[in-house]
């Protein structure tokens, strides 16, 4: 059945991409019938997650099948605990983020049909990067998935929007291009060693973990070179500023919540099981560039001015945590790295559908533009707070946990790392707390918002002000977000334990076990 | 540890009932403005109710089975990992239940009055229905991680209180420095857990507890100094005393609630509840002692620089922790004591707050103390409450502070060598102190000339002071009747140490020091005597003038700019941190962009590329490129096929 299912999911959105192409005479329509196949999807992948079994084979609901038979390379899916996971924000988000940007005015000239089939393709590409399990097959779904997203940016986008979809694409490209470059090289290893070369992940996990060091460490830097593109690393973050600055809110909630984890599920997936010696040799220079990502990410997004780019530094300094995580090599910072990219596609999407619905009120995304909001959208103000407060992890909301467990886990093994990137936790509250002070509190102010209301003087009545709370459209997208906020802050459990195995089949590949509790006294 | 009582068992009620009241009336909206504030009331009462009944039926056994605990569900399993959601149910835990609830219960009731004008009334008891879950949870949780929850728990809600003002820049400025101040105490608390976990395996206080011993003393020092950097975060103490007195931004209950009877003490309970790391660490000990004793002279002696009623009351409260800490600090010669002043300064400065709000729900708000005077003539009842929590405070004989900040003196004074001259000195020197700012307060407050007669309130407005209604003198009275009587009561007979036995250990007797009991309670009665004179001489004796004096020697203008903490943090901290943010902004957007992109221009194109985005030309190139790769791909696919 889990096959099927995610067969289903990967074609389903292609269909569906088409149907809606086809309307674009008409967007209501092609907003419905967009909204219903991603709705199914949504259905589809808690199917998915039902049938999987946690504690059953490494990789489930996998289906194969010839595609370049001359070079080895299959048509082949299917998904792990971490893999699933992911999906499942996936179709979680795609739907919401339809809601979202229901009432979007598009650019003069351009249909909604034209701007939803390509999210759709977005989404079945996306489901294809993490359901891979052909390195070639990833690869190609890596570069293509770069496609809809630049003409997202591109087409639809600020008014830079041509300067950040390039830039997006070369960075994003070029990283593809020297990972392929090592996935080749992992063939020709293939080759030498079993007659015949191969992109089958798991004949390759066997394979290239042999090999020695020296060409490890070369592989490794490849693939790690594109995912510390794609998740982003500290020097190698600022394309997603940019993009994410220019990016229409909607297609900023797919890029940061969900696309840039292909680079840190790539980490999982890839470098530690092809390339675990080099992985436990170039740990450092990552948990380096992560403890860079927190503290640089988190001091950044306290000087931005901007309320998109101040989002792109914030999830800069939470894939340095994810990235901590990943190379601390413990069950508990593992799952927490895991758990992180969930909770963080929860927050940080949730906070930029909040913030897109702040700046539809106001027309500016500079935050010296806002004032006081908290008086005329109480509600707003309030679900503000709540996606501030999982972004800087208070207990209670899904991001806590994460951040949580990725510390905790990382301090026996790393201490030095853990508590710097401890710090990051002060410096979330500075910029989140700051952030909601300068737009939600003080006296009611910003030309935005007389902008708004007709005329200047209207901001000093706010009686006056024509800016309205939220609508029951907005509140209905944002609920399932808040639900899982609290939910999952308060019962982790359904999360934790699916990624659980997934984590540990990961750790032995690596050949890494949680250190033991230190019995000094003994 | 013994098996759950059939009381225990609905425990968790404690936490349920507060949290659905606050998220009832969160969700209701305005539907909810006329009941609103009755619900909030109505779940902290049958809270309260529920931690009475809990509380009997735990005195109802013998000592050694008064401790147990009650398993909720799994919370964080991660392999060996396996973080409990769980309550503690022991004499400790059940004291502070009794406070939270009890107090809590008093402080909402007065709110009904106090808030009365206010349109978001709902919302406010949303937030003190959250807080008192939050601060429950602290108190219950039966790990340090559950702690942990409630401690950034009480947190929030004091986030959302203190800035209930929201459009008022001062309090938004005040709200997120609280957080932000706390945020730096939790993340000593949290590097303390991750070392019991490196070190132990486990985070549950009961297998922590038993297995403490087997690390070495400079672990275990490092988990003390680490677990009191989250203390002096939570409870105002130095050198994270600053944000407390700014905490007055929020509406006067939220001040006597949160940041006088509860949640500041928090920190108290911290190290309380962690005597058996305490137990083994003298050096850590020290150290909490040191920060106590700075820290209750620091409180005092700006306390008597302020005119304004508030932030008086809130720098004596930053120096009654100070001896809190300082109790705790001696070891078994002192947790109880520590908790006993906790509990007694619960009642007497929850009824000072309220008072004070008493007194600007009569002055239109006003809290500067040089616009009151003689006001014990229009607001009897109020004068009387807050006459004896002002006698009970200054440790006024049989009062409640008589007892409990008398056997602190005794205890720090029992020290070694110059231990016991510094500290129990400072001790002693704070009583002097604390009855000079008070006595100062009480005289410029309700006696003297009616200054306000001939000046007009910041609206405009002519000051009519008027008592306030039975809602908000009720809890006041009660408040009151603690403050005389919950010293005697809860040390007669050391009745509230034999109760905290199986929590704190047995309460230690202490040496005799260098003077005898009886004659540190003479010394310090005439300390007391000594300061409240004096007070008389400064401001009692002779009129007060409305305007501030600003020709003032330093020592009092270093008081009124709180010793220069605020300096010294914004020199150390705020200074440099904007500019090395500043700084770096400057760097990335210059920098590094420029660096990575130039870099990868000299391997390909990348950098002319983007140069030429400005020109509108590049679309048709990068388009040119995508298309290339769409062949690519199609002629890969293509392969499959032929």
């Amino acid at each position: 059945m889990g096959t099927g299912l995610l067969i289903a999911l990967l074609v389903l959105p292609l269909v569906g991409a088409l149907v809606v192409a086809f309307l674009k005479n008409d967007d209501r329509t092609a907003k419905i019938a967009a909204l219903g196949v991603t709705l199914a999807e949504f259905v589809l992948a808690v199917l998915l997650w039902i049938s999987y079994e946690p504690g059953g084979a490494r990789i489930q609901a996998s289906s194969s099948v010839d595609w370049m038979s001359q070079l080895g390379v299959h048509l082949s899916f299917g998904v792990d605990g971490i893999a699933l996971v992911m999906i499942g924000v996936i179709a979680l988000l795609v739907p919401i983020v339809i809601g979202a940007g229901w009432a979007d005015k598009l650019p003069a000239g351009r249909s909604a049909g034209g701007f939803l089939s390509l999210i759709l393709v977005q989404e079945a590409l996306m489901v294809g990067v993490f359901a891979a399990t052909d390195v070639f097959l990833f690869y190609v779904l890596f570069e293509i998935m770069l496609i809809p997203m630049y003409f997202l940016i591109g087409g639809y986008g600020g008014a830079r929007r041509q300067y950040a979809a390039v830039k997006f694409f070369l960075y994003s490209f070029l990283g593809g291009l020297i990972m392929l470059a090592s996935a080749i090289g992992c063939y020709s290893l293939a080759a030498d060693k079993l007659g015949h070369g191969t992109f089958d992940w798991a004949t390759l996990v066997t394979v290239v973990r042999d090999a020695p060091l020296g060409t490890q460490v070369w592989l490794f830097f490849g693939f790690f070179l594109a995912f510390a593109i794609k998740a982003p690393l500290v020097p190698l973050h600022t394309w997603l500023p940019d993009a994410a600055e220019q990016a229409p809110i909607g297609v900023a909630v797919i890029l940061v919540g969900v696309l840039d984890k292909v680079g840190t599920f790539g980490f999982l997936r890839y470098l530690l099981p092809m390339f675990p010696e080099a992985s436990k040799v170039l740990a450092p220079l990552v948990l380096v560039l992560g403890v860079i990502g927190v503290l640089y990410g988190s001091l950044l997004a306290v000087g931005q001015t901007d309320l998109k780019r101040l989002i792109a530094y914030v999830s800069i300094a939470h894939f340095g945590f994810i990235a901590i995580g990943i190379f601390a090599f413990t069950s508990q910072s593992e799952v927490g790295a895991v758990s992180y990219m969930v909770n963080h596609s929860i927050a940080t999407g949730m906070l930029i559908l909040v913030i897109g619905m702040v700046i539809a009120r106001g027309g500016s995304t500079k935050i010296a533009d806002y004032g006081g909001m908290s008086k005329l959208t109480p509600v707003l103000a309030g679900l503000f707070l709540v996606a501030g407060l999982s972004t800087l992890s208070l207990p209670g909301t899904n991001s806590f946990i994460s951040e949580f467990l990725v510390l905790l886990g990382s301090y026996p093994t790393q201490p030095v790392y853990a508590v710097l990137a401890t710090i990051g936790m002060i410096l979330a509250a500075l910029y989140v707390l700051w952030l909601y002070q300068r737009v939600m509190q003080g006296p009611v102010r910003g030309n935005a918002l007389v902008g708004v209301s007709g005329g200047p003087g209207a901001a000093t009545d706010p009686g006056k002000a024509a800016v309205t709370d939220l609508n029951k459209r907005e509140l209905l997208v944002l609920a399932p977000l808040v639900l899982l906020i609290l939910v999952l802050g308060v019962y982790p459990k359904p999360v934790l334990d699916i990624v659980g195995p997934s984590v540990s089949a990961t750790m032995s590949a690596v050949g890494v076990t949680d250190p033991v509790p230190a019995q000094e006294g003994k | 540890m013994t098996d759950i009582s059939a009381v225990g068992q609905f425990a968790w009620l404690l936490l349920v009932l507060p949290l659905v009241g606050a998220v009832i009336l969160l969700l209701a909206g305005r539907a909810a403005n006329k009941w609103g504030h009755l619900l909030g009331c109505a779940t902290v009462l049958a809270a309260f109710v529920y931690g009475v009944i809990l509380f009997f039926d735990i005195t109802g056994h013998e000592a050694d089975k008064r401790v147990s605990e009650l398993h909720l569900f799994s919370w964080i399993p991660v392999k060996s990992l396996a973080i409990d959601f769980g309550l503690r149910l022991d004499p400790l835990s059940v004291t502070f239940v009794l406070l939270i609830t009890g107090v809590g219960a008093l402080i909402h009731i007065y709110s009904i009055g106090y808030m009365s004008h206010d349109d978001g009334r709902r919302r406010f008891f949303a937030y003190l229905n959250l807080f008192v879950a939050a601060m429950l949870l602290l108190v219950l949780g039966n790990g340090f991680v559950t702690l942990y929850f409630g401690w950034e728990g009480v947190g929030l809600a004091s986030y959302l209180l203190i800035g209930w003002y929201q459009n008022r820049p001062s309090a938004a400025t005040a709200a997120k420095k609280a957080f932000l101040m706390n945020r730096v105490g939790d993340v000593g608390l949290a590097i303390a857990i991750f070392l019991l976990w490196a070190n132990l395996g486990t985070t549950q206080y009961t297998e922590v507890f038993a297995r403490i011993h087997e690390l070495s003393p400079g672990t275990i020092l490092a988990i003390s100094l680490l677990l009191l950097l989250g203390a002096c975060g939570k409870s105002g103490q130095f050198p994270l005393q600053s944000w407390l007195p700014d905490a007055m931004e929020g509406p006067t209950p939220v001040s006597a609630l949160i940041h006088a009877a509860t949640m500041v003490t928090a920190g108290v309970y911290l190290i309380a509840r962690s005597n058996p790391i305490y137990d083994l660490t003298e050096d850590g000990r020290l150290v909490v002692t040191i920060i106590g004793t700075i820290t209750l002279l620091i409180g005092c002696i700006v306390g008597c620089a302020y005119d304004d009623i508030k932030k008086v009351l809130a720098y004596s409260t930053v120096s009654q922790i100070g001896y809190m800490i300082l109790a705790v600090s001696l070891g078994p010669i002192g947790y109880a004591l520590g908790i006993v002043h906790l509990l007694t300064h619960g009642f007497f400065k929850a009824g000072l707050f309220l008072g004070a709000g008493s007194v600007m729900h009569g002055m239109n708000d006003e809290v500067d103390m040089r616009k009151f005077g003689g006001l014990y003539k229009r607001m009897p009842i109020t004068f009387v409450t807050f006459g004896l929590g002002y006698l009970a405070l200054i440790g006024f004989p049989f009062l409640s502070g008589y007892y409990s900040k008398d056997a602190i003196i005794e205890a720090a004074f029992s020290g070694e060598g110059w231990h016991a001259w510094v500290f129990g000195g400072a001790a002693m020197l704070g009583v002097a102190l604390t009855a000079f700012y008070m006595t100062r307060l009480m005289l410029m407050t309700f006696f003297g000339k009616e200054r306000w007669k001939d000046i007009k309130s910041e609206d405009g407005k002519d000051f009519q002071p008027h008592e306030s209604p039975a809602v908000m003198t009720v809890p006041m009275i009660i408040l009151a009747v603690g403050s005389i009587g919950a010293g005697w009561f809860l040390t007669s007979g050391d009745r509230l140490a034999q109760w905290l036995e199986p929590s704190l250990g047995q309460l230690r007797e202490h040496g005799e020091g260098p003077i005898p009991g009886i004659g540190l309670t003479v010394i310090s009665l005439a300390l007391m005597v000594i300061g409240a004179g004096a007070a008389w001489l400064f401001v009692g004796r002779k009129d007060v003038p409305v305007q501030r004096p600003e020709k003032v020697s330093w020592p009092v203008r270093a008081a009124r700019a709180d010793l220069y903490g605020n300096a010294v943090n914004e020199a150390l901290f705020a200074k440099p941190g904007e500019a090395l943010t500043r700084g770096l902004v400057v760097l990335d957007d210059k920098g590094v962009d420029g660096a990575v992109t130039g870099l990868a221009g000299t391997l390909g194109f990348l950098s002319s590329l983007l140069r030429r985005t400005q020109t509108g030309f590049v679309r048709s190139y990068a388009l040119t490129m995508l298309g290339g790769s769409v062949l690519v791909v199609a002629a890969l696919l293509m392969v499959r096929f032929s």
